[in-house]
């Protein structure tokens, strides 16, 4: 059911349903074919706007601590405007391509250093969470940036559960093989399947979520669905999307932007407006919706939070 | 007054020729290129750059098969429309990219290799542009022509940019490639041809 925070919509500024289908079908029928047009595009865009698209609602808190309250990015351009190479390399490709697929049953494997290796239904991973709602920037490594309220839980408390050992220094995250479903992996754009990876403090971080939801539904496929990471200081190109395997390593997993261009992209990929991409600036940033460039912030504006991690480590070396 | 068939076909693809800016400056108009516009406008500003010089580079073989001058004659309007559509590119790289910040700018230019070569393209354009009149091409006489070979480089530099910007996937670029290299191997075959036919004329 429907619980939502006081903060987001008021029950009544909901319009509904039967109102707003009553109202489109007294503008079709009265009026001309060209004034309902523009009317229900007008309905259609304000009803839209700051809610999801109907898909299943989530029960969660927000968490004001960690959340931004700059505008959030519109929920259409949020979840039209996708870099999911799985399902095509153009941003408007994911948001139909990802509708074929299968996101129950899901089930996760967790292996290497722990104490509890295992395959894991996505039920059993999610269960014990509460689901918070974490209201962050996101900045591609393509200079653009938009505000996502995510809907998630602490990576930190599910890594505890599966107890990894003393010899776990990273974690390696993998998305789902299915070239059937993901039409984008019959091409060798990338070396499938995507991998991404984190050294232990950053995904022990209070910032670092998974993430299941957005905009207080449930995560569309096109955004990640059933789960996925949100590392909010780094370039969005490591929040890996609709993962099936977490892997614990004493070695530093390889992404796989990394084995594409090692020289573009590097393990860390902190947002970092000091350091450019060899091939563009990263110093400014378009906020979708905006004119104006803004200056991109280093690690992403969340400098206080995790500079610590970094301390006397050479960021354009280690970028 | 009346028009003569080929002053009708000009005046249809004078027209045609602007399509793509119109349909452009509409959907940006009424926010129909998703959700960043602006990167919109200079992705497809620049893809029809390369598609008009295509377009250019294609008159000269089409009058070889088709063995009929109005090809030629349709090349200049092209070749303008090429310019056109590059001066709109870089328009929207100075405003919407860096917002004229001219010392950013040359920085830019200077620094990024594909930068470097988008904007080399478009200045070799210029002087294309300049002495593309009838006046010009009676006046630079047998140089006209030889100024004019430049577009073979500018419609690599064009393509070498575009392969150059992409991340990991080629595909769209090396398209555009692959239509270049026929165009252009047309010409090298005839020239081929002509040496060889010019030596044998010799012996």
């Amino acid at each position: 059911m429907l619980i939502k925070k006081p903060f987001a919509v008021k029950p009544s500024e909901i319009t509904d349903r039967s109102v707003y289908m009553n109202r489109r079908k007294f503008m079709q029928t009265t009026s001309g074919f060209f004034l309902a047009g523009i009317s229900s595009l007008v309905t259609a865009k304000t009803s839209e706007q700051q809610q999801g698209a109907g898909l299943a609602k989530l029960d969660y808190q927000a968490t004001a601590a960690y959340s931004t309250d700059e505008e959030k990015t519109p929920y259409q351009h949020v979840t039209q405007y996708n870099n999911f190479y799985e399902f095509g390399t153009d941003k408007y490709s994911p948001a139909h391509e990802a509708q074929s697929l299968t996101t129950r049953p899901w089930s996760v494997t967790v292996e290497g250093e722990v104490a509890k290796p295992g395959t894991y239904t996505l039920e059993d991973i999610l269960k014990p969470h509460a689901l918070e709602e974490r209201i962050y920037r996101l900045r591609c490594v393509e200079r653009w940036s938009m505000v996502i309220p995510w809907i998630g839980f602490p990576l930190a408390d599910l890594i505890k559960r599966f107890e990894p050992t003393s010899r776990a220094k990273y974690v390696e995250f993998t998305t789902l093989h299915r070239p059937e479903e993901m039409p984008g992996q019959k091409r060798r754009v990338l070396d499938w399947p995507y991998v991404e990876g984190l050294r232990m403090d950053e995904a022990m971080h209070p910032l670092t979520i998974m993430a299941v939801g957005l905009y207080g539904e449930v995560l569309p496929n096109q955004n990640g669905a059933p789960m996925r990471l949100v590392v909010p200081w780094k370039y969005g190109f490591k929040s890996i999307k609709s993962i099936v395997k977490i892997r614990f390593t004493e070695q530093q997993p390889v992404s796989a932007w990394t084995r594409t261009a090692p020289h573009e992209y590097g393990f860390y990929a902190n947002v970092n407006p000091g350091v450019d991409h060899p091939r563009w600036s990263q110093a400014r940033e378009r906020r979708l919706g905006e004119f104006l460039k803004r200056k991109t912030l280093l690690f992403n504006g969340y400098a206080d939070e995790v500079a610590s991690l970094y301390t006397g480590m050479d960021l354009s070396k280690n970028y | 007054m009346s028009l003569s068939h080929i002053q009708f076909v000009k005046l249809v693809l004078f027209v045609v020729c602007l399509i793509p800016a119109t349909v452009l400056g509409w959907n940006f108009y009424h926010d129909q290129l998703g959700a960043n516009p602006f990167e919109a406008l200079t992705r497809e500003s620049g893809e029809w750059t390369l598609r008009f010089l295509l377009a250019t580079l294609l008159m000269t073989p089409l009058r070889g098969v088709l063995h009929q001058s109005w090809p030629l004659q349709l090349r200049r309007m092209l070749g303008l429309y090429s310019f056109f559509y590059a001066c709109l590119h870089l328009l929207t790289y100075l405003w919407f990219d860096q917002f004229f910040d001219w010392q950013e700018i040359t920085k830019d230019i200077l620094k990024r290799p594909f930068i470097t070569v988008g904007i080399t393209a478009w200045i070799l354009l210029l002087p294309l542009a300049v002495t593309s009149t009838n006046s010009m091409m009676r006046r630079l006489g047998r140089r006209w022509k030889h100024l004019h070979r430049s577009i073979y480089l500018i419609a690599s530099l064009g393509v070498l940019h575009f392969l150059w910007m992409v991340k990991a996937d080629l595909r769209e670029p090396l398209i555009y490639a692959a239509i270049l290299l026929i165009l252009l191997g047309y010409r090298v075959t005839k020239w081929w041809q002509k040496r060889a036919f010019s030596i044998a004329a010799r012996q």
